[in-house]
């Protein structure tokens, strides 16, 4: 653990959605770092990783493209890369995981790009980097968040496969709930907290996107959570920006805001709801804001 | 079809010799025979109630070698490798790894069998890396609509989108883009039509 040390650096890989649909991830994660002495030192040059379109068709890019971004990584010097995505750090990490246990895939992948691998990178989830955190999450932790229960949602990539992950439990995990603990929310026991939330399907199966965030959202609403604790944009996506089709389709207006935890981490540390990205989201988060007398954002309504 | 010489994730060879089983093996490094059909991997699924072939079903006709149906089968499309059925075999079987496989396949044998959203959604957002190493969204809708034919899918969110900043108008290029070129020629990407 490096809970309480001096400033940790990380190499970053935002990923696509974090300069677009995610931009909310991104802002918040840049608006706490400073306050965790933690310096994100983004890849140069960093291409996508190739997310579900690359690994099911073609096995081999799917190691590419990730491993370019791994190349560039040990050439800035770095041990250790922080993917936020947890698709991303899904790839990333099996990428890793390939150049490590898999010869015949590694040489084909270093004459692809032409270079070799130097040192292996460390790959972390926004789970594992926040785990070792949580001292001084504690610790900055100004604003009481006491009363607030909140259901961390890991989705299917966060812990899973374990064999790639090699971190936390992949049936009962805890290290969400360590952190949300930290900043000072309570968190709940829920049933669908490893229930994959339909990933890539957003545009390509939309009602199964909407079947599956049914069952999360009745579960998390069920549980008494006032918010849904996430840690992928993609699962973001399908939860908030979906969420009122699924309660349409559900029957069941109650609305739950689904936040980002870097930005519940945020909010314990008293920052501004607009610098965390509060102002972004479909399910108006005004009333859980007022809750912890966090501030106000503007809230537009979906269309 | 590619004609590239570079190595392919499948060997070389007419596929019909041999089994669908010694084509997986080969490509993952897994045995479908291990499989003892004991069900946990479907039992997990979060697409299992959509697909005609459950998970632990598509490993049996692998077994069964039953080609034709399994390769025209929708259900390996659904699968959303979350992953569940393979932290949960018992059997230390890839149920995901397979699956990723047999889509391989299809593509190179008969890409006319995938479904066309699919499709079109992987090809749409391959064609987005290609071209800026990055994916941008907005240009990965608009392609994805016209391959797709789902045209008026959506369309009422994109004031939402663009209200909230969550929609990049112009695409950013990395600066490196023939390093991404040169992978994908060189992965000899067989492209879902
Ligand atoms: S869980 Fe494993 S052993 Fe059981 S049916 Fe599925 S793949 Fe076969
Ligand atoms: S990886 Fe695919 S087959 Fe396995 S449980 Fe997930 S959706 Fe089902």
């Amino acid at each position: 653990m490096r809970n309480g040390e001096a400033a940790m650096k990380v190499g970053y890989f935002p990923g696509c959605s974090l300069h677009a649909t995610a931009r909310e991830y991104e802002e918040s994660l840049k608006a706490i770092a400073p306050a965790l002495d933690l310096q994100l030192e983004e890849i140069r040059d960093w291409a996508c990783c190739g997310a579900t379109s690359a690994h099911s068709t073609n096995h081999l890019l799917s190691v590419a493209l990730p491993a370019r971004t791994l190349v560039l990584a040990a050439r800035q010097n770095l041990d250790r890369v922080f993917a936020p995505c947890a698709a991303c750090y899904n790839r990333l990490a099996s990428a890793q995981h390939a150049i490590e246990h898999d010869k015949k895939v590694a040489s084909q992948v270093e004459s692809i790009l032409g270079a070799s691998f130097g040192h292996p990178i460390g790959v972390l989830s926004i789970a594992q980097l926040l785990s070792e955190m949580t001292d001084r999450i504690r610790s900055k932790a100004i604003v009481p968040l006491k009363e607030l229960k909140v259901a961390c949602y890991y989705g299917c990539l966060l812990v899973r496969p374990p064999e790639i992950c090699r971190f936390d439990d992949p049936e009962a995990p805890t290290s969400l709930e360590s952190i949300v603990t930290a900043a000072g929310a309570v968190p709940v026991k829920w049933d669908k907290a490893l229930e994959c939330c339909g990933g890539g399907f957003s545009l390509s199966r939309t009602a199964s996107v909407v079947r599956l965030g049914r069952s999360i959202l009745r579960s998390a609403k069920d549980s008494g959570a006032q918010a849904l604790i996430v840690a992928c944009p993609m699962c973001h996506s399908n939860l908030d920006f979906r969420q009122r089709a699924i309660n349409r389709s559900a029957g069941d207006d109650r609305p739950m805001p689904v936040l980002f935890i870097s930005q519940l981490v945020g909010l314990s540390m008293g920052l501004d709801p607009v610098r965390l990205g509060l102002n972004r989201h479909f399910v108006n988060p005004q009333p859980f804001l007022s809750t912890i007398s966090a501030g106000r954002v503007e809230h537009r309504e979906q269309a | 079809m590619s004609t590239s010489s570079q190595p392919l994730a499948l060997s070389a060879g007419t596929p019909h010799n041999r089994s669908l089983s010694a084509q997986i093996l080969d490509v993952t490094g897994l045995d479908p025979a291990r499989c003892y059909q004991c069900g946990k991997c479907s039992a997990g699924c979060p697409m299992a109630s959509e697909m005609d072939l459950k998970t632990h079903e598509i490993i049996r006709l692998l077994q069964l070698d039953m080609r034709e149906r399994l390769l025209a089968s929708e259900s390996i499309w659904m699968c959303l490798t979350c992953e569940t059925c393979t932290t949960r075999c018992p059997n230390v079987f890839d149920p995901a790894a397979v699956i990723d496989a047999l889509r391989e396949i299809v593509l190179r044998e008969n890409p006319g069998l995938v479904p066309r959203r699919i499709s079109a959604f992987h090809s749409a957002f391959l064609d987005q890396i290609r071209a800026n190493g990055r994916v941008f969204e907005f240009g990965l809708v608009a392609s994805y609509k016209l391959r797709s034919g789902a045209l008026f899918a959506d369309v009422d969110s994109v004031p939402g989108m663009l209200a909230r900043g969550k929609l990049a108008l112009a695409p950013r290029r990395i600066e490196a883009i023939q390093d991404i070129r040169r992978i994908f020629e060189q992965c000899a990407m067989e492209r879902p039509r």
